[in-house]
C-alpha cells in the first residue's frame, strides 16, 4: 500500500522552461535560411518538375523573370505575361532590362550574369523563345529554366 | 513575516516567453520564401544577327530530332512517342553508336540533339524533354568519369575547385581546346505552324 502512496506524492509536471530556446532555435533556422521577399509576383506561378537540377553558385548575379499568366485577370487578361521586378513588361522590353541589371553589377562580373526564369507550367513556348531570343540579343545567355525537385524513380 | 519574504527567490514570470517566440516565428514563416535557385540550366547561341549566316550540312545521321506540337504531342526522329521517358535511353544509344549503325551518329562529338517545338508547346512539356535530353548527357558523363549522376551535376556546380575542374574537362573529353564528347543539344526556334 506505502508504495503506492508514494508515487501520488512525486511530482508530474514536464519541465516547460526550455520550450522558450527550442522555439527561439526554430526561429533563427528559418531567420537564416530564408531571404525576404523582394517583389510581389503578379503572374501565377505553377513551377514543373525536373530530375536533372543544376544549383546556382551566385545569388548576386542572379536575375529573376516571371512568367505566367496574371493573377487579377480582370485587369490583366488571361494571357501569359512577363514579370520584370515589378511591372509587366514585352518581350522588347528585354534587352533593356537585362541592361540595367548588367549594370548593377561590378563591370568584371556583368558578362557572368545569369537569368533565372520562373515560368508556369501552362505558359506557352512562344512566348518564352521570345524572352529567350531577346537575350541573347542582349548577350545574356546564362540561363536557368528554375524547376523543383521531382522524385527519381 | 519578513524572514519568509527573503526567502522567496524573485522570480520573472517566462511562461509567455515562448508565446512570444512563436508569434516571431510566425512572423518570419509568412514573410520568408526558402530561396529556390535551382533547376535547368542552360547556354544561349550567341545573338543571331552577328552569327555568320552558314549553311552547313549535317548529315541525317548525326541527328537526333525531337518535335512537339501544340498540342503536346511528341514526335522522335520520325516516330510518334507517347512515354516521355524513352527519350533518355534513346540519346544514350544514339550518342554512343560510334559509328557502328550507319543510321546512328558517327560518334559523340558529331551528334546533335535537335530539339523543336511549336509555338504552341506548353512550358511544361518542354521542361519535361530538356530534363530527359540533360538526363542523358549528365548519366554519360557521369560514367566516363565514374561517378554517380547526382555527383557529376555537384561537380558541374561547382568548378572553383580544382580537383572538381579536372574531373569536369575528364568527363567532357576536353583535348586541345576542343570537346571530345559536347553536349550538343540545338533548341530550335519554335514553328508557327500550331497543328
Amino acid at each position: 500500500m506505502s508504495k503506492f502512496k508514494k508515487k501520488a506524492n512525486t511530482k508530474q509536471d514536464i519541465p516547460t522552461s526550455a520550450l522558450p530556446d527550442i522555439i527561439f532555435m526554430l526561429l533563427f533556422f528559418f531567420m537564416v535560411t530564408t531571404v525576404l521577399r523582394e517583389v510581389t509576383i503578379n503572374v501565377k506561378q505553377r513551377i514543373p518538375d525536373a530530375t536533372q537540377l543544376r544549383k546556382l553558385q551566385r545569388k548576386s548575379l542572379v536575375s529573376y523573370l516571371y512568367i505566367g499568366e496574371p493573377k487579377k485577370t480582370a485587369q490583366w487578361g488571361t494571357e501569359p505575361r512577363i514579370q520584370a521586378n515589378d511591372v509587366f513588361i514585352e518581350p522588347k522590353d528585354v534587352i533593356l532590362w537585362v541592361n540595367q541589371e548588367k549594370d548593377k553589377l561590378n563591370e568584371v562580373e556583368r558578362d557572368q550574369l545569369t537569368v533565372a526564369m520562373k515560368v508556369d507550367k501552362e505558359a506557352k513556348r512562344g512566348l518564352v523563345s521570345d524572352v529567350e531570343l531577346q537575350l541573347r540579343k542582349a548577350n545574356a545567355r546564362k540561363l536557368l529554366y528554375t524547376t523543383l525537385q521531382e522524385m527519381e524513380e | 513575516m519578513a524572514r519568509n519574504k527573503q526567502r522567496d527567490t524573485p522570480e520573472i514570470n517566462s511562461s509567455s516567453m515562448a508565446d512570444i517566440a512563436f508569434l516571431l516565428l510566425i512572423f518570419f514563416l509568412v514573410t520568408t520564401t526558402i530561396a529556390n535557385d535551382r533547376g535547368l540550366s542552360l547556354l544561349l547561341p550567341p545573338d543571331p544577327d552577328q552569327m555568320e549566316q552558314l549553311d552547313i550540312k549535317i548529315p541525317e545521321r548525326n541527328l537526333f530530332k525531337i518535335q512537339v506540337n501544340s498540342a503536346d504531342k511528341l514526335l522522335v526522329e520520325g516516330e510518334p512517342l507517347e512515354d516521355v521517358s524513352k527519350i533518355k535511353s534513346m540519346i544514350k544509344e544514339f550518342v554512343l553508336n560510334n559509328g557502328r549503325d550507319p543510321e546512328s551518329s558517327d560518334s559523340p562529338k558529331d551528334a546533335i540533339v535537335s530539339f523543336k517545338t511549336d509555338r504552341g508547346t506548353s512550358q511544361d512539356r518542354f521542361i519535361e524533354v530538356l530534363d530527359q535530353i540533360q538526363g542523358a548527357y549528365y548519366d554519360m558523363y557521369a560514367e566516363r568519369v565514374g561517378v554517380t549522376n547526382k555527383r557529376w551535376r555537384e561537380i558541374a556546380n561547382d568548378l572553383s575547385d580544382p580537383e572538381n575542374r579536372r574531373l569536369y574537362d575528364l568527363g567532357r573529353g576536353l583535348k586541345n581546346g576542343q570537346l571530345e564528347f559536347p553536349m550538343n543539344i540545338s533548341i530550335a526556334e519554335p514553328s508557327k505552324i500550331g497543328g
